[in-house]
């Protein structure tokens, strides 16, 4: 059975103009009929450029923002459009790492506050358990002891970016919805996350939904990948052979703009 | 072979902090020759942007300390008098930076904008003349509609045709040198490829000589004839696209490579990663800033080697490694 | 533009409507002297009193008081109790000095604020900074009661350079007009100052650091157009909003302790008088006319808002 199921999701801002009241006279399709599955202990690679909708989408999913219509069944339930009171219990299972290190990180709490707070948050163990779960987290996403006290801006952004993936995993989710993790680092740590984010699925058998607009690195760690574009899914399937043999015109013109770090094949492609 | 157009030597640039003195440039030169495309590679903190701002003198913290030199067709640059940097911005030496979305001012309409970097320069010119001006280079770039576009504002642009626009906008006085300080960086990457392929026929057609600044391989092996890779304010090595490329001298240049996804290749089981983090530019480590990271180092490292060509064939190869040749080689 | 202007003029009418039963209820409550005792005058009988209580409504109940005073506004028929003389008639005669006071205060504020702001901003850091930064807390803190007294005293009594009271209306002595307003105008001004330079010296610093500039510079203007033409321009569309409320207020009458102080004969020296004596109509006069200015001038702000800074529809916030 898959993890997450979502058939025709839809997300619509409306745009509202009027004198007296707002009346709607357009609206913005950001997510405009969505459907996919992701098989636990599996990757969904989801492209896309700016303004194709994947953002919204992520929010969506998760239930950070109330679908306009559409299903999303997760763990075999339907969670579409429930209020905050009965998703919070299942906040437990569903987390998600957000791209900006810096910035989705409380420039206020110190490390272990930030990673031990959504434990504090949903309840769930002593202080003594706690400090147990976020020291043990933290080794796990490579910081040492002497990280735990410091605060984000003391960080580098790869750290920060550890400390979020440790936000993300100290509830032991089951799926992890990943919104551009990698974008914001440099190239070298860029590597260090992404090999990071791949031994702790196998680990814990966690399953992804990757958000990126860089197709390189989504091919990287997805076994399935979904192209969007203007808030459709246009083409989607296994992640070589999107790659290798992209069907649609989009993704075809995607992977021909991705520029080839060799000189040689890039001058070649560039004659052909 | 002719006197390089851009040269630059020894350039350091210091910043004062509360937390000490920040070393963001530690001793950069290069040359650039006419029609040439130069490509600074590095990641964040290696300088590479604060070197580009420092030549043109626009960099953002007035209390900076600078020594070094910079010479463009043998004029001095550096501590030149501001009436001197005025006449050669925009006028020889034109840039391009990073965020399109913010480098236009939002409440004047493009061409107005692009009209006031011709007269900054040539007094005399009419509005017809600077506007006329203005659509015959935003065609240049491929803006389509120019004359209808020219009177847009900034908001009414995409990222990618705003930073057209700037391209536009720094060929208005014909430069002999482009700067272009991560062009494409916020750009999506079929907008990048567009502007990428812009700036390599700017280049082919017109000379315009490019000092191109990335933290993208992808995007230096599109356009560059040379390469330079910066560390922690250092040039670590410096070649030839194929050079550096194909044999590059320096395990920072082998880590950075090995770390770049391909998407032409088979994907490795495992990305190849560098360990550790860059070092703090207030406390660099003693010699060769990339040794705490290096897989390979060794008793020579703790001191600073010179950037120098270490290969006998390949003169215009340098770097920055005290391992010999062969056993690069090998390590490769 | 038809949709915002519709817009605001239905939001007038509601401010009007909302400030005009916010007073009538607090004079309700008050308690206030005797409306019909006031209008008797000195010589009153009780039946005289009883009698006018019934002839202008006083016994009616209080939405019906209400209703009836605001037919007396709309039809210009308001009428003060002590000495009975018409509301409206008295705002005309005082505006033109209250005008005067304010625009008058009003363009000094502007050219020397903006100018203190701007010399601060482009030497900020140095001597000349810490010096107008000082002139301009002096301004913020300075209580308009404070400067008033000292510089009629020096000014006035002293050195005999100022008249010391009074309005004199410009078609009169156009001279005398300039003398008398000298001083009022000063001392409304320097807390305007203080704040207007503030607020400019903080945008302009905001904005020198923005990415545009460094291309301004980049494109080889020279220091004085990257100020000027870039720095300045951007930074002065916030001011335009304030000063829209500030002046929209001013003229409205809030300049009443400057106007006691002294002595001219405005719409907020008129409103002042009024409050001492607890009468209702003059007091509802004034606010009246003063909110109908700010809501035009904050409406006026918002069309060269939209004018100033074309991201912005009218309406709207900035989209970034």
């Amino acid at each position: 059975m898959s993890l997450l199921e979502v058939t025709d999701l839809v997300k619509h801002y409306p745009v509202r103009r009027g004198i007296l009241r707002d009346r709607e006279v357009d609206r913005v399709r950001a997510v405009d009929g969505v459907s996919f599955e992701i098989p636990r202990g599996g990757t969904l690679g989801l492209v896309g450029e700016s303004g194709s909708g994947k953002s919204t989408a992520c929010r969506a999913v998760l239930q950070l923002e109330k679908p306009t219509s559409g299903s999303v069944r997760f763990e075999g339930a339907e969670i579409a459009g429930l209020s905050r009171r009965r998703m919070r219990p299942l906040r437990r299972r569903m987390q998600m790492v957000f791209q900006s290190p810096q910035a989705s990180l409380n420039p206020r709490k110190p490390v272990d506050r930030i990673v031990g707070d959504p434990l504090r948050r949903l309840g769930v163990s002593s202080g003594a358990e706690r400090r147990r779960r976020v020291e043990a987290m933290l080794e796990r996403v490579g910081l040492d002891a002497e990280h735990r006290r410091r605060y984000p801006h003391e960080l580098s952004g790869g750290q920060c970016q550890r400390v979020g993936i440790a936000r993300a995993l100290v509830l032991e989710p089951q799926l992890v919805v990943a919104d551009e993790p990698v974008s914001a680092l440099d190239v070298s740590i860029q590597a260090q996350i992404v090999n990071l984010l791949d031994d702790l699925q196998d680990e814990l058998g966690l399953t992804y939904l990757f958000v990126a607009h860089d197709i390189g690195v989504v091919r990287h760690v997805a076994d399935r990948i979904a192209v969007m574009k203007d808030g459709r899914i246009v083409e989607q399937g296994d992640a070589d052979q999107i790659c290798d043999r992209p069907a649609h015109e989009y993704t075809q013109q995607l992977i021909a703009a991705v520029p080839i770090p060799d000189p040689r094949e890039s001058r070649a492609r560039r004659r052909s | 072979m002719s006197a390089p157009l851009l040269e630059v030597s020894g350039l350091r640039v210091a910043f004062a902090t509360e937390a000490g003195l920040l070393q963001a440039v530690d001793g950069v030169g290069f040359e650039l020759r006419a029609g040439e495309v130069l490509a600074i590679v590095g990641e964040s903190g290696s300088g590479k942007s604060v070197t580009a701002q420092t030549l043109l003198g626009l960099g953002r913290s007035p209390g900076a300390r600078i020594e070094g030199s910079v010479r463009l067709g043998g004029e001095e640059l550096l501590g030149a008098p501001e009436e001197t940097l005025r006449r050669v911005r925009g006028e020889r030496v034109a840039m391009v930076f990073q965020n399109p979305m913010t480098s236009f001012n939002p409440v004047y309409r493009l061409g107005s904008q692009v009209a006031e970097a011709i007269r900054a320069h040539r007094p005399g010119t009419s509005k017809a003349a600077g506007r006329a001006r203005a659509v015959e280079l935003f065609e240049a770039v491929g803006i389509p509609d120019p004359e209808r576009r020219v009177d847009a504002y900034p908001h009414e642009f995409s990222g990618g045709m705003r930073q057209r626009a700037m391209i536009a906008m720094a060929l208005a006085l014909e430069p002999e040198l482009l700067i272009a300080d991560e062009p494409t960086t916020a750009l999506d990457v079929t907008v990048q490829a567009q502007i990428l392929d812009l700036l390599a026929r700017l280049n082919r057609e017109r000379g315009l000589a490019t000092l191109l600044i990335t933290h993208d391989f992808g995007v230096v092996a599109e356009v560059a004839d040379r390469v330079a890779v910066m560390y922690a304010g250092r040039v670590v090595e410096e070649g030839t696209l194929d050079q550096v490329f194909y044999e590059p001298q320096h395990p920072y240049t082998w880590g950075l490579l090995g770390s770049t996804i391909r998407l032409d290749r088979e994907r490795p089981r495992r990305l190849a990663q560098i360990s550790g983090a860059p070092p703090s530019l207030l406390a660099l480590p003693e010699g060769c800033a990339f040794r705490p990271r290096c897989p390979h180092a060794f008793g020579e490292c703790p001191q600073v080697p010179e950037l120098r060509a270490r290969l006998t064939d390949s003169p215009g190869h340098r770097d920055r490694c005290w391992l010999a040749p062969e056993r690069k080689r090998e390590l490769r | 533009m038809a949709r915002f202007a519709a817009r605001r003029l239905i939001g007038l009418v509601a401010v009007l409507f909302a400030v005009s039963v916010l007073l009538f209820v607090v004079f309700t409550v008050l308690p206030a002297q005797n409306p019909a005792q006031q209008l008797a005058g000195k010589n009153s009988t009780p039946q005289l009193v009883a009698s006018i209580e019934e002839e202008w409504g006083f016994n009616d109940s209080v939405p019906e008081q209400y209703a009836t005073m605001m037919g007396k506004v709309l039809t210009g028929g308001l009428v003060s109790y002590r000495p009975r003389v018409n509301v409206l008639e008295q705002i005309v005669e005082r505006a033109p000095a209250t005008l005067s006071l304010s625009i008058g205060a009003a363009a000094i504020w502007l050219v020397l604020g903006l100018a203190l702001g701007y010399l601060s901003a482009v030497h900020a850091g140095s001597w000349l900074d810490r010096l107008l930064t000082g002139v301009a807390i002096a301004g913020v803190s300075i209580p308009v009661f404070l400067i008033a007294p000292v510089l009629l005293y020096l000014l006035s009594y002293k050195a005999g350079i100022f008249p010391s009271a009074g309005y004199e209306p410009l078609t009169g002595n156009p001279w005398q007009w300039l003398t008398h307003l000298i001083l009022p105008w000063f001392t409304l001004a320097f807390l305007m100052i203080g704040i207007y330079g503030r607020v400019l010296r903080s945008n302009m610093l905001d904005v020198m650091n923005e990415d545009y500039v460094r291309t301004a510079r980049a494109k080889g203007l020279s220091e004085r157009r990257v100020m000027t033409r870039h720095v300045l321009r951007n930074s002065l569309i916030p001011i335009v909003t304030l000063f829209g409320l500030d002046f929209g207020a001013t003229i409205g009458g809030t300049a009443i302790i400057t106007e006691s102080l002294y002595s001219i004969d405005g719409v907020g020296n008129y409103a002042a008088q009024a409050t001492a004596n607890f009468e209702l109509p003059p007091v509802m006069g004034v606010a009246l006319y003063g909110a109908f200015f700010v809501v035009l001038f904050n409406a006026l702000a918002d069309i060269a808002y939209a004018y100033l800074d074309p991201r912005v529809r009218l309406g709207e916030a900035p989209r970034s």
